[in-house]
């Protein structure tokens, strides 16, 4: 019964980190980029090191608990000298070979992290994150100011070249994260910072804020999208552009209603006269696959709920409510629908 | 002496829960664009909130009230945080002026802002010149001072009571 | 008393000693009623009461904990909003750390170093009891405020800009700030007390080298304390000037910086959990040497141990801050730093197993704790070798890795060991033997309760938890491992609660213990369970490691008077007898004190005019607690 019961105890974790592994939930295990590749790597070294040192422990703990005497001799103060070497032989031993592992993963640590360092091409994608309450302000830099490119919540990067992320706040601590494709940085103000990341292949990684920043924390998430590199280059061409202020039709009076209510207070869509800064840039809002810092998908339904009640779905959120009448609020949705 | 402490704690409770309470949302209107009434008494629901008071003041540098007014010291708009006001400093009349506006300049925010967003706002201004609570005043800023904080506010400025004259 | 003589006393002796521990018990008394529990000068009832005031905190920290775990049971939970959720797990870290974990450490060593090195009472009588008040003050302010919705809610290190003034608008912070400076000065006090009397105040022979292993992890993390402590006083006392009177400490528009604040709290932050932990292991040096029947293994590489884990617990404190892009070559250093200190804690747990292996072991409830603690710990530091590595912690830094990681050495490595110690000296403390079975079980519930809990959080992190968030999406992935921690959860509170059970069954109905029912080997066990108020008729003497386990009688301190309070000061070296003392005995100006400051510190949450009213308030109940007394060379009672 004993010894079922130490099985279960040591097998269980080794099982459960076995079967999580396989079902690939973990992202910073399942790597997609050679940056975050580095750190798994590391990690299933420290694993398995971890792994023998808990079992050899427990194992030496069950035996001599198994094999004690039940001794009705009192306590003394002597001991037998060759049993007394055997300890310190043992003990010696264990000490010198832990100090050896972990001289190995010392140096492979610091291996890794220059590895991690060094990393980086000629002439990398540079974007800066700046970290807000509750949102992330991307801009992608190029030389010429008329070729930036300003969006929330959504990086797109071409697969196999290496992107500088430049992080900044404009508030309190935030920190950058994508799991997938490399460990995290502190977006903290008055200092800035950056990691270069690459992606291996195609897909969307999904990434948050891994700083306590406010209430809403938990809902700061932002997506990666890795692109083939053409595919890359049409989408930021397309979010060069400037939206058009439509002429005609719903969009038109949603247009208007943008331009004459709250909206045009904090948001910029450029190609109109609307150039607030305080809020995420919606010139092209549409082409986005989430809202509110990846808390809810994309959908007119959505949008609208999040312009009537935005703390209904991020209490705390910085956008306030608004009302408007059904007429205005299709028509708006018309407009943003619009701007892709 | 249990009475006593009782009695403190009550009181206690009403100071500090509506100072530290954050209301993050308020009833919307049914429909249409924000709607303004007519503020009714002289006080302000959001003056003894120490969040509304905050958020007024990142308001305030949101919706570029620094554009005029900079950060209370004036401009092209009056200073806000001397003792001349005006149209009165007292709630209702600092939020007519944010609605409605006032002549020379003074835009009308009425429908653009949120109803909740214009009362903190209101509140803010006021801090500034020392008429809200020491303990919820908004310290300072985490930007380049330019000014005192609205906490350092000294209490031997004149507390205007009633309106200036109207123009 | 057996380390007084072999035989019966002659009855000549045995009146002897009957007189003079009646005027010893005069001497030492407390006065009675409320106004002797005001005013206690023994270390032994402010001890317990510091014990109990911090269990207390403990489970009121747990009910927040079982909040949390209620709350991320479900996706996208609406039982707790974001404002909330926010004070709940700021008041479950500063509560657990500040109210619970450090003072519960420093009581135990208060109650139990004077018995174990043979003196009467602590050095500083009255000063122990204003730690008291103080710290009862502290945790008062704090929860009247969560009550109040001002409880702080920037986590329980609190970075800046967040909880500066811009973004933390009330006075929530400004709670959290005067919290530490209670909680501080309570942990200061103690650990002066412990210092002072631990190398001053040692029964003659009891040499350094000759002190129990628990008696040297309370001076080692006394000196941590006197060491860290500081820095978190410096960086609340910034924090608080700048969200009361403008300074600019912290903002970076104007010369200040946010990362001051991780380095000056982390300095605190890193040996604070240390000074949790060192004491644990003295306690389980202590069971483990009773229930192996024999000393602990290696007692000058033990010692050498504490001392190298000590020092380098001030070199760790970066390893905190691996995300926030410091030079790649310093990182490093804190990567070697904390993994060395590995070492040190490693030859710990192999001296405890070699002890067992050459012992004759007898497992009793508490030994159960202290075995449990050898496992989990040995876990919980491994998770701490990956973290030290910069790469790793990148990915895993502020996720529910760290959670896992730091739960299981708090948890594990250092409240098995307690409430293994409280099992073991129970018996010394009330006189009774607790439940055996209720032990056991206790142990086992919480032992499965404690890794349902928090192994899957390991997992969860990896899949990219991150901490401190009030809910989580539906399509995230971390649905099932926070059911299964919520479920944990459960089991552990019900372990707690057997536990509790377990206390409150041996106060009513445990059997009646001797001096020594575990047969234990340091000098508490030689004196009646509970001890007299002044602890030993006669201080004892020693000449070895193990008092009680020794086959020959050792002679007692005779001639020091009895009808005052005298203690017997010595070298703190070699512990030679050096001189006498007299100790104060009860008095109402520590009160008086801690409710001077109390007033200052609170009114100062609010004006800076706080800090005057409260120096002007102090001089006065200072003045009135070191004023000469008249006759303090005559056999007089302090009032």
């Amino acid at each position: 019964m004993r010894a079922c019961v130490v099985a279960i105890r040591r097998l269980a974790p080794i099982v459960v980190v076995a079967c999580a592994a396989c079902s690939g939930r973990m992202p910073a295990l399942d790597p997609s980029g050679p940056q975050a590749a580095r750190i798994a790597t590391w990690w299933w070294i420290a694993f398995w090191v971890s792994v023998v040192v808990l079992a050899l422990v427990l194992a030496f703990l069950l035996h001599t608990l198994a094999r004690r005497r039940i001794a009705a001799a009192p306590a003394s103060a002597t001991h037998d000298p060759r049993v007394e070497r055997r300890l310190v032989i043992g003990v010696s031993a264990a000490v010198g070979l832990s100090a050896v592992t972990l001289l190995v993963l010392l140096v492979s640590s610091i291996a890794t992290g220059r590895a991690l360092h060094d990393f980086g091409g000629a002439d990398p994608l540079t974007v800066q994150v700046t970290g807000r309450q509750w949102w992330w302000d991307v801009e992608y830099w190029d030389p010429v100011p008329s070729q930036r490119v300003r969006t929330a919540n959504e990086i797109h990067i071409p697969v196999g070249r290496p992107v500088l992320v430049k992080t900044r706040s404009s508030d309190v601590i935030h920190s950058f994260w994508v799991p997938g494709l490399h460990g995290k940085k502190d977006n903290i103000p008055g200092h800035g910072s950056s990691l270069v990341l690459q992606a291996d292949r195609a897909g969307t990684f999904a990434g948050r804020c891994a700083e306590f920043c406010g209430v809403q924390h938990a809902h700061m998430q932002l997506l990666v999208i890795a692109e083939p590199p053409e595919v890359f280059e049409a989408w930021l061409q397309g979010q060069r552009t400037s939206a058009k202020a439509p002429t005609e039709g719903p969009a038109r009076r949603g247009f208007e209603v943008f331009m004459s209510g709250p909206c045009a207070l904090c948001h910029t869509v450029l190609g109109t006269p609307a150039g607030g800064r305080t809020g995420p840039d919606l010139t092209h809002l549409a082409s986005r696959r989430t809202l509110a810092a990846g808390t809810v998908p994309n959908t007119p339904g959505h949008l609208a709920g999040w312009i009537i009640d935005p703390q209904g779905v991020k209490p705390g959120a910085q956008m306030p409510a608004n009302s408007f009448d059904a007429d205005d609020l299709s028509a708006l949705l018309a407009f943003l629908g619009g701007l892709s | 002496m249990r009475a006593v402490a009782i009695l403190a704690c009550a009181a206690l409770a009403l100071v500090a829960c509506q100072r530290e309470q954050r209301r993050f949302s308020e009833v919307a209107p049914a429909s249409g664009r924000p709607t303004h009434p007519t503020p009714q008494a002289q006080a302000n629901p959001a003056e003894g909130n120490a969040w509304a008071v905050a958020q007024g003041k990142q308001l305030y540098r949101a919706y570029n009230c620094n554009g005029c007014h900079a950060n209370g010291g004036g401009g092209m708009g009056p200073a806000l945080m001397d003792a001349t006001w005006l149209y009165g400093s007292a709630p209702d009349e600092v939020y007519t002026s944010i609605v409605q506006g006032r002549p020379n300049g003074m835009p009308a925010f009425g429908g653009r802002i949120p109803d909740q967003q214009v009362w903190q706002l209101v509140a803010y201004v006021r801090s500034m010149s020392g008429q809200v609570r020491v303990d919820i005043r908004p310290t300072r800023d985490d930007h380049m001072q330019v000014k005192e904080s609205e906490q350092a506010r000294r209490h031997d400025l004149p507390k205007p009571t009633a309106p200036g004259p109207s123009r | 008393m057996p380390v007084r003589r072999v035989g019966a006393p002659t009855t000549g002796e045995a009146a002897r000693e009957a007189l003079d521990r009646a005027a010893l018990a005069r001497a030492w008394a407390t006065p009675p009623g409320w106004l002797g529990w005001l005013t206690s000068a023994n270390h032994k009832s402010v001890a317990l009461r510091y014990i109990v005031t911090a269990f207390g905190f403990f489970a009121l920290g747990g009910v927040l904990a079982a909040l949390m775990r209620l709350q991320l049971a479900h996706p996208e939970s609406r039982l707790i909003g974001p404002d909330l959720y926010n004070q709940i797990f700021t008041m479950h870290g500063s509560t657990m750390m500040f109210l619970f974990a450090v003072p519960v450490m420093e009581a135990m060593g208060i109650y139990l170093v004077p018995l174990m090195i043979g003196t009467r009472n602590v050095a500083f009588p009255r000063m122990n009891n204003f730690g008291y008040w103080i710290y009862l003050a502290g945790g008062l302010m704090l929860w009247t405020s969560f009550v109040l919705n001002i409880g702080p809610d920037t986590g329980w290190f609190a970075y800046v800009p967040l909880s500066g003034p811009a973004y933390a608008p009330g006075k929530r912070v400004d709670i959290w700030a005067q919290l530490i400076t209670f909680t501080e000065v309570a942990a200061l006090v103690a650990a002066v007390e412990i210092v002072v009397t631990t190398l001053k105040m040692r029964c003659p022979g009891m040499s350094l080298n000759r002190m129990p292993l628990l008696v040297w992890a309370m001076l080692i993390t006394a000196f941590m304390v006197i060491f860290a402590m500081p820095a978190i006083m410096a960086a609340s006392t910034m924090l608080a000037m700048d969200r009361l009177v403008d300074t600019h400490f912290f903002n970076p528009a104007e010369g200040g910086d946010a990362l001051l604040w991780q380095h000056l709290f982390w300095f605190f932050g890193h040996p604070e959990v240390y000074i949790i932990f060192i004491p644990a292991t003295g306690f389980v040096s202590m069971i483990v040497s009773t229930f192996a029947r024999r000393q602990i293994f290696g007692y000058p590489a033990m010692v050498l141990a504490l001392i190298a884990t000590g020092f380098l617990g001030f070199s760790l404190w970066v390893h905190h801050m691996f995300a926030t892009g410091l030079p790649m070559l310093g990182e490093s250093f804190f990567t070697a730093a904390s993994m060395m200190i590995a070492i040190p804690s490693g030859l710990q747990v192999f001296c405890w197993l070699a002890t067992l292996r050459g012992g004759r072991v007898v497992v009793r409830a508490p030994l159960l704790f202290a075995l449990g603690f050898i496992a989990l710990f040995v876990l919980g530091g491994l998770t701490g070798v990956m973290l030290a590595a910069v790469p790793f912690d990148l990915q895993a830094h502020d996720t529910y890795f760290v959670v896992a990681h730091f739960h299981y050495v708090l948890i594990g490595g250092a409240l098995f060991p307690l409430l293994g110690a409280i099992l073991f000296w129970l018996p010394k403390m009330c006189g009774r033997l607790p439940n055996e079975r209720l032990g056991r079980w206790s142990f086992w519930v919480l032992f499965v309760g404690f890794n349902v809990t928090f192994f899957p959080m390991h997992l969860l992190g990896l899949g990219g938890m991150p901490r401190r968030v009030y809910t989580y999406a539906t399509d995230a992935g971390f649905a099932t491992g926070n059911a299964a921690a919520s479920v944990g959860a459960v089991i552990l509170t019900a372990g707690v609660l057997l536990f509790a059970a377990n206390i409150a069954w041996t106060l009513r109905r445990g059997a009646p213990a001797g001096d020594n029912p575990w047969g234990g080997e340091t000098l508490e066990w030689a004196t009646s369970s509970p001890p007299p108020i002044y602890n030993f008729a006669y201080l004892p003497t020693v000449d070895g490691q193990a008092p009680l386990w020794s086959p020959h009688e050792r002679p007692v301190v005779t001639g020091l008077r009895t009808d005052v309070r005298e203690i017997l000061i010595t070298d703190a070296i070699d512990a030679t007898p050096d001189h006498r003392q007299r100790l104060d005995g009860a008095s109402i100006w520590p009160l008086l004190t801690a409710m001077a400051g109390t007033a200052g510190i609170v009114t100062a949450l609010f004006t800076p005019w706080g800090v005057t009213i409260g120096a002007l308030l102090l001089l006065v109940t200072l003045t009135g607690w070191f004023w000469p007394r008249a006759g303090h060379d005559h056999a007089e009672q302090a009032p």
